[in-house]
């Protein structure tokens, strides 16, 4: 542990508390445009070649923006939320292993039992022996960021979104470490590096299926992400926890969310997606080897398994902007529901599923399958169990009145598609 | 190393000592609560240069995490917040002599352990053969289910006697509240007084509540 | 060992730093002109009326305290899970009790109809 060491530590720490900044404004854009493509719209793409620069514009709105402190805020703590929001999201990172970059220059220390091999991973912060619950400790500080701003801000809005989602929150973060149990259990270690290395065969969404859906399901509900964004359902509630929040202060909420999406995203490649691991990459290390020698070697690996799990990463960030683009906000008894009724009880299920196969199949490989297809029979009964019968139908639909009226109705449901199709105006104008 | 741990050490316990003087002079019951995690983060800081990871990460995870969520949510259900004008200790003599009786009694609990107890000894070595005592975790787990076993079950009916006392408590509340029908269920009573069953009204049910004085969620029906 | 934990130290610092200093800038850059109104507490165009600590459903307060609990549960079973592999049966026994004991909780709880949301 000499200087240079700390000073590329610090190095590190920062680059990566950079990038993941960058990755938050750059998530934006994504998502904007991405939606704005689910709606049919074009999106921002003036700033910039194809709205490149609009994270930039935002950013620089943001900061000429004036700060308001209401009156009747309680002001320490009305500081310290955001503060207390966004470390959390940031120091999650310091546990998930990006990729594996050596700096002994042996990219064969990456694939070895990181117990027992000598790997310097400048592409992971910390390796330490209980990264698992770190992840859990850390996400449950950020509980506080939410409920404090709800609070210190002294409006009934901010206050019930406040109460709100630290209610959710931790009733899904308790789904959530359930979830996760089971795939602890599967590789019987809490390090992080360690779950990637056993990921070596078969990536933990085989053995695992049941943990990955209750893991989507309760980590979307953790980031507060649509369809469980109820804390800033801004029909009911005007913006929630964040409400007199303004200028770089509801920056850094915004920044928390998209990181914290990020983050939980991350977490998913690595304990479900093996992480930076990648068919084929140690084959390349080999022949880069051969042709390069040893330091080209661990470069390409490290770079070719950052690659890999950026691309991981992406694709999971495009689901979840896709199904914020799909699905409707939980209502919040259905959502106290799911969570505490379904996902909590599944979950157990998963670890009793999980002990009961390892008990009883020695085999690693074949207990993994069987374990995938209980998942599966399990996710079938629990989704035919879960579909609730319509509900009581005593509301009158404008398609009842149109049918009571004296327009006639209309003589085709092609012919009117066609219609509604070529002019819109037409059929708006026969419903009067 | 070891002056740098001295010096880290100092900080952390000053920080203990002063979040926990913060925590009973504060007038503000959220200042305390969030004074009470500081000093919470201080021990697990503390468990960390023990190296006690584990404790560590389990100490931010149910104290931090869970604990003092449920003290924060326990302030914010009751509506003194501030304690204005709420006199928290008595002033004068009477406080000093409370203050003696505590470190008195304090004293009488701490001072025989600390002098019977022989400061600077090594740590015995360990039999050769004996896992590394920071394997940790696994360890911990292994003494779960042999040495702690009984400890280990006892732990867990002592958490659903938790939890049945505190859903019988908030039931005595609950009891006396009146629910508020969703629009279905209300539609469905409607209609089942419209056209009572043959054989007798369902007994027990109110009267259903009409639109135009919603029940607000705070009121207790008399 | 210690040391992976400085590491963690060094980044929290970068963590901290990252937000405070757009912070800090922006209070430099940005303009102040604070007016009674303006500082007002935001409601619709109204006047906040009333105080702000309503009394909120004890049902919070349940889910919170479930919580609590099962989250203790879950943190005596990690060690177990990361031991699992080496304990065989016996271990899956004693970890199958604790679980029982602690659904036998879980059920109570939801056929008392403490998990519902009214």
């Amino acid at each position: 542990m000499n200087w240079l060491n700390i000073l590329i530590l610090v190095v590190q720490a920062f680059i990566i508390t950079l990038a993941v900044t960058t990755a938050f404004a750059y998530l934006t854009l994504f998502e904007r445009r991405l939606l704005a493509r689910f709606q049919n719209r074009v999106g921002p793409n003036r700033a910039g070649p194809g709205g490149f620069l609009q994270p930039v514009a935002d950013a620089v709105k943001l900061f000429f923006k004036e700060d308001i402190v209401p009156a009747a805020a309680d002001k320490p703590v009305y500081l310290l939320a955001p503060a207390l929001a966004v470390i959390p999201a940031i120091i999650i990172w310091a546990v998930i292993p990006f990729g594996c970059l050596n700096v002994n220059w042996d990219y064969r220390a990456c694939f070895a039992d990181p117990r027992t091999s000598e790997v310097r991973n400048i592409l992971q912060i910390a390796e330490i022996n209980v990264g698992v619950l770190y992840l859990f400790a850390v996400t449950g500080i950020g509980v506080y960021g939410i409920t404090l701003a709800g609070w210190a801000s002294n409006n009934k809005y901010s206050m019930l979104g406040g109460i709100r989602s630290s209610a959710q929150l931790i009733s899904y973060e308790l789904a959530l470490s359930c979830a996760v149990l089971g795939v602890v259990m599967t590789y019987s270690t809490l390090s992080t590096a360690e779950i990637v290395y056993l990921q070596g065969g078969l990536w933990g969404i085989v053995p695992q299926f049941l943990g990955f859906v209750l893991f989507m399901v309760a980590s979307t509900a953790e980031v507060v992400r649509a369809p469980f964004d109820l804390v800033e359902a801004e029909q009911e509630l005007v913006g929630g926890y964040n409400t007199e929040y303004g200028s770089m202060k509801f920056a850094l909420f915004f920044m928390t969310e998209y990181i914290k999406l990020i983050a939980i995203s991350a977490i998913a490649v690595t304990f479900f997606f093996g992480g930076w691991r990648f068919p084929g990459l140690q084959t390349l290390g080999q022949g880069i080897e051969a042709l390069a020698g040893p330091v080209v070697a661990s470069l390409v690996v490290g770079l070719v398994s950052l690659g890999a799990f950026l691309l991981k990463l992406v694709a999971f960030l495009f689901v979840s902007v896709w199904i914020r683009a799909s699905w409707p906000r939980l209502r919040y008894d259905r959502l106290m529901t799911l969570g505490w009724k379904w996902l909590l009880p599944l979950g157990l299920l998963n670890l009793v599923y999980t002990a009961v196969t390892f008990v009883i199949v020695p085999d690693q490989r074949l207990a993994s399958f069987i374990l995938l297809a209980l998942s599966l029979i399990t996710l079938a009964v629990a989704i035919g169990f879960s579909s609730v019968p319509r509900p009581v139908d005593n509301v009158t639909y404008v398609k009842d009145l149109r049918q009571g009226s004296v327009a006639p109705p209309p003589p085709a449901e092609a012919g009117e598609s066609q219609a509604a199709s070529t002019s819109p105006r037409q059929p708006a104008s026969s419903r009067g | 190393m070891a002056t740098v741990i001295q010096i880290i050490f100092g900080l952390i316990a000053a920080l203990i000592v002063g979040a926990a003087v913060m925590v009973v002079t504060v007038r503000n019951v959220i200042h305390a609560a969030l004074w009470l995690i500081a000093c919470f983060f201080g021990v697990g800081a503390l468990y960390l240069l023990l190296e006690a990871e584990f404790l560590a990460v389990v100490q931010v995870l149910v104290y931090v995490g869970a604990i003092s969520i449920l003290i924060l949510f326990a302030i914010m259900l009751t509506r003194q917040v501030t304690g204005e004008g709420v006199r928290q200790l008595v002033g004068g003599w009477r406080l000093w002599l409370t203050a003696a009786i505590s470190a008195l009694l304090f004293a009488v609990a701490i001072v025989p352990t600390v002098i019977s107890h022989s400061w600077n000894v090594p740590a015995p070595p360990a039999p050769p053969g004996t896992p590394e005592p920071l394997a940790g975790v696994a360890e911990l787990g292994r003494a779960f289910v042999y040495e702690f076993l009984l400890q280990f079950q006892v732990a867990g009916v002592l958490l659903t006697v938790a939890l049945i006392g505190a859903i019988v408590i908030a039931f005595e509340e609950r009891a006396r509240r009146r629910r508020v029908l969703t629009l279905a269920e209300e539609h469905e009573l409607r209609k089942r007084l419209a056209h009572p069953p043959p054989v007798e009204a369902p007994a027990g049910e109110p009267a259903p509540a009409p639109r135009a004085t919603p029940i607000s969620e705070g009121e207790v029906q008399q | 060992m210690l040391a992976n934990y400085a590491f963690i130290a060094i980044f929290f610092v970068a963590a901290v730093t990252f937000p405070l200093a757009p912070l800090v800038l922006a209070f430099f850059l940005r303009p102040k002109r604070p007016t009674p109104i303006k500082q007002s507490t935001y409601e619709c165009g109204l006047e906040a009326i009333g105080d702000l600590r309503v009394q909120f459903k004890v049902q919070y307060y349940l889910y919170a305290l479930a919580f609590v609990i099962f989250d203790i549960e879950v943190v005596f079973l990690y060690p177990w899970a990361v031991a699992f592999n080496q304990l065989g049966l016996y271990g899956f026994t004693a970890a199958a009790v604790f679980l029982i004991i602690l659904t036998a909780g879980l059920i109570y709880e939801w056929r008392k109809g403490a998990l519902e949301w009214v």
